[in-house]
């Protein structure tokens, strides 16, 4: 198992719900737990993931959903089991819609 | 060990138990009165003739001695691993079993559960586990899986999990595990009337039984989070 | 793909491919379920993680209160894609926590959405010590007078403590996908060998562990199509006229009977289709094909 942590400035989000869970950690997928963070223009993501040596494609694929959501003022848990980075990518988008209530 | 031997060391002033196959059954006698006996011997697989002739003599016990206390000695390796056993729901008698020592306890019958030699997986849950309380054998072996075989089926290595088992008792094979994890009460060095008599006595004194063994196992350090999971749940 | 098709797999949600949080959310009554513990007060089991395993915040079981058909209700869904919906520690305690809090609150019902391999081996004595704990609480629950329904039908099925679990419940509703069994087939055909069980033989593992199988027999009380829907009309179905017996030595008696005599009657019988065929049945071979109505119609005209 790998930990990564993560911090990408963002547009602040809207929270819609306390907290928003999406996906299973089950093989090939994972859960993400989005909650409120403590910085309005920032995205906090902290990762355990089964797969190692991946750290660098973790930190691009959430750059990328940083950069185009208003995802600023959370704080994101990831449990994964070895997803690919679209069905992360997905599952992200997911997990904020649900947070936001639908508006992204 | 033999079954003689315990027989004999538990119930000096006399018992009279008959093995049917691998099934132990009869009464003896202790200083609280007759007990009944029941249970395994020679790592017994579990399959639907050994629950049903137990559970019919538990249910014995209930309709024709009420209130005789049952001691159920534990040996066995498991439930029996077949397609014909499968096939009429082995989880079913097994179930079946469980809910008649269950009653035997709602009808006011003090249980105590003996493991004299291995007591795993099924066969342990449908009836060691399933008495007022639970002891050990010293030389008794308790598991769900060896830690090879637990090591190929979670593909982590042997070594870790050998090195791992010498910090928690979450995992590993042992009856010292289950001990401090609030499962078994207590382990005995040998078969003793002693220590059996004392043991119902105090069940006995104890009244109704109610399951403690998360909160043993909080008590021994076994344990940690299952007792305040459980309760944060009750009162969430 | 045309529009009538599209609209048949929107109506139709399977219960075997879903989600736990999924199932909860399609059987219970809309927006009614309250989580007790959810994932953003919990943590992930500190055992997996010594392992270097990560774990779900949920620990692989949602528990909560709902409603059923306007009725009051406690929920267990495990989750099966996570370690096999098996029992460690904090699942098993999420498990027996919510039965007890069954006995104080006595609701019409709990609903256990089983979907587990059984132990999980990475805590293997907490989580045989825990299904020992849920299976004392379920009794004790139905003890109390409610009673506590198994919903049988997820891709992990009901095996090892599970499997006992489920038949020590109430009642079971089962899909035809649905399994039911002990020891899983892949650990007969290890030890056993490939002649004894073939763990590939999916016709056959069904034909031995399936929900039509053990309908026939009566090993479940209601069998439904693969569609969560289903399982919530079943259940209930069931409750409707439920009065949960008192534990009582006739009860299990009669059980006693039951079980024994059908252990003499199939006894050297290894395949679901010379049980059918001495149930009764005259094509047993046409049991796997037929839909749900027809074999309950069938069940129906069957010899008692």
């Amino acid at each position: 198992m790998e930990k990564l942590e993560f911090r990408f400035p963002a547009q602040p989000a809207t929270p819609a719900a306390g907290a928003a869970l999406c996906g299973v950690v089950g093989s090939g997928n994972l859960e993400i737990l989005i909650r409120p963070g403590d910085e309005a223009d920032a995205c906090v993501v902290s990762v355990k993931t089964s797969a190692r040596g991946f750290g660098r494609i973790w930190e691009a694929v959430i750059a990328e959903f940083a950069a185009r959501h208003a995802a600023g003022g959370t704080r994101i848990a990831i449990n994964d089991m070895g997803a690919t980075p679209a069905v992360v990518s997905l599952r992200l988008g997911q997990a904020l819609g649900e947070y936001t209530g639908g508006v992204q | 060990m033999s079954l003689q031997y315990i027989l004999d060391g538990l119930f000096p002033a006399g018992h009279d138990v008959s093995v049917h196959g691998q099934l132990v059954a009869g009464c003896a006698q202790t200083a609280l009165g007759t007990v009944a006996v029941l249970g395994t011997t020679d790592a017994a697989a579990i399959g639907h003739d050994i629950a049903l002739g137990l559970a019919g003599r538990v249910l014995d016990v209930v309709d024709q001695h009420p209130g005789r206390p049952i001691v159920f000695l534990v040996d066995t390796k498991g439930q029996a691993l077949s397609r014909a056993e499968e096939l009429l729901c082995l989880n079913g008698s097994l179930a079946h079993l469980a809910r008649c020592v269950d009653l035997a306890r709602r009808q006011g019958h003090t249980s105590l559960a003996l493991v004299t030699g291995e007591a795993v997986s099924g066969g342990f849950l449908s009836f060691g586990l399933m008495a007022d309380k639970t002891y050990a054998l010293a030389d008794a072996q308790v598991r769900v899986m060896d830690l090879k075989a637990m090591a190929r089926v979670t593909k982590i290595p042997h070594e870790r999990l050998v090195e791992l088992a010498a910090e928690s008792p979450t995992f590993a094979p042992g009856a010292e595990n289950y001990l401090r994890m609030g499962a078994i009460e207590a382990i005995w060095d040998a078969p003793s009337a002693a220590l059996l008599e004392a043991a119902l006595a105090g069940q006995q004194a104890a009244g109704p039984a109610v399951d403690g063994r998360m909160v043993r196992g909080v008590e021994r350090g076994g344990r940690h989070l299952a007792a305040a999971t459980a309760a944060a749940v009750v009162s969430a | 793909m045309n529009a009538p098709v599209a609209n048949k797999l929107v109506l139709r949600r399977s219960y075997f491919e879903a989600s736990a949080r999924a199932r909860v959310a399609a059987v219970l009554d809309a927006g009614s379920f309250r989580e007790f513990l959810p994932p953003e007060a919990s943590e992930p089991s500190p055992h997996l993680a010594v392992l270097d395993i990560p774990g779900a915040f949920d620990d692989g079981v949602i528990v909560g209160s709902a409603t059923l058909g306007g009725r009051p209700v406690l929920v267990i869904a495990q989750e099966g894609q996570f370690m096999g919906g098996a029992v460690g520690e904090i699942h098993g305690a999420k498990i027996v926590g919510l039965l007890r809090r069954a006995v104080q609150e006595k609701p019409a019902a709990v609903i256990f959405m089983a979907d587990s391999g059984g132990v999980r081996l990475h805590e293997a004595n907490a989580g045989l010590i825990a299904i020992s704990e849920v299976m004392r609480a379920v009794l004790d629950t139905r003890a109390a007078g409610v009673p506590v329904i198994a919903l049988v039908g997820g891709s992990c099925g009901a095996f090892g403590g599970m499997g006992i679990v489920s038949r020590l419940c109430s009642a079971i509703v089962m899909s035809e996908e649905g399994r039911l069994a002990l020891s899983g087939p892949e650990v007969i055909e290890t030890v056993a060998g490939v002649e004894e069980f073939d763990s590939k033989d999916r016709a056959l593992v069904w034909r031995v562990t399936g929900g039509k199988h053990r309908y026939l027999t009566g090993d479940c009380a209601e069998l439904v199509e693969d569609d969560a829907a289903s399982f919530r009309d079943g259940a209930i179905a069931l409750l409707a006229g439920w009065q949960e017996p008192v534990p009582a030595s006739s009860t299990l008696r009669a059980e006693q009977t039951r079980l024994t005599e059908r252990r003499q009657r199939f006894a050297g019988l290894r395949d679901g289709l010379e049980v059918w065929q001495a149930l009764g049945v005259a094509e047993p071979r046409q049991i796997p094909l037929m839909d749900r109505d027809s074999l309950v119609a069938l069940k129906k005209g069957l010899p008692a």
